[in-house]
């Protein structure tokens, strides 16, 4: 699946995209984030306060619960500031 | 009833007078039009500002404003809806965001452009990150922090549950 991250979470991880194959363990968007913080020390200052960051599946928003089964595209951002 | 929607998302400035003029030409079942702009300020908590620059989710974006107007639509009767959103880097003094609503009487089209807003703020994939002018804060760039008042005001439409 394809992961996109935005604002300063794109900043603190260093790439605006990658493709990842999560193990089979990681089920929700929760254990994702999860799962990426052991990666190394750029996820892990990204998903610092993971309850700060968003999530969108395939372009629509998410609650950590989400499962990921099936996802083309899972994206992570801070709260949104547009308007 | 027929209700004309545009959702824009755009680099280049935009004409808020020609966009209204656009929704209620022709239209003579049209009572009420509000057009709301929303504009790049001078300075950010203070500290006077160079620039702001809007990053945004393509396709998300679009997505969730549609989603937004739809429901709207579904909420007020709305006879026009236009959204246009600029992103990339902004000046003090330039337009950042335009929402347009018509409707037959003007209460609809007052709500319906407040709701669009408050929903465009919390929920619409957009982050603003400020580049304060010299003399400002060391460091340059800070993304903006979303307000809670934001949240507060996008949650007074939703309507509260009955206990379950």
């Amino acid at each position: 699946m394809k992961l996109r991250y935005f604002a300063w979470v794109r900043e603190r991880i260093g790439k605006p995209e990658e493709e990842i194959e999560p193990p089979p363990g990681v089920a929700t968007v929760a254990d994702l984030m999860g799962w990426l913080t052991q990666r190394g020390e750029e996820y892990a200052h990204a998903f610092e306060n993971p309850n700060v960051v968003r999530a969108a599946i395939d372009r629509a928003h998410v609650r950590p619960d989400a499962a990921i089964l099936g996802a083309r595209e899972i994206a992570f951002f801070p709260p949104m500031t547009g308007g | 009833m027929q209700m004309a929607a545009t959702v824009r998302l755009q680099r280049e400035p935009f004409d808020a007078a020609s966009e209204a003029a656009k929704l209620r030409r022709g239209r003579g079942d049209i009572g009420a039009v509000v057009t709301f702009t929303g504009i790049c300020r001078q300075d950010e908590a203070g500290a006077p500002l160079a620039a702001l620059t809007l990053e945004h989710y393509p396709g998300m974006a679009e997505a969730e404003i549609v989603r937004h107007v739809e429901a709207a639509e579904r909420r007020w009767p709305l006879l026009g809806v236009a959204v246009i959103h600029r992103f990339g880097r902004l000046e003090p003094g330039e337009d950042i965001v335009l929402v347009v609503t018509a409707a037959a009487h003007r209460q609809d089209a007052f709500a319906g452009a407040e709701f669009l807003m408050d929903y465009l703020k919390t929920r619409a994939p957009f982050w603003k990150q400020v580049e304060f002018a010299g003399g400002g804060r060391p460091g340059g760039k800070i993304w903006v922090e979303a307000k809670q008042s934001d949240d507060v005001l996008a949650d007074r439409w939703t309507p509260r549950r009955a206990a379950e």
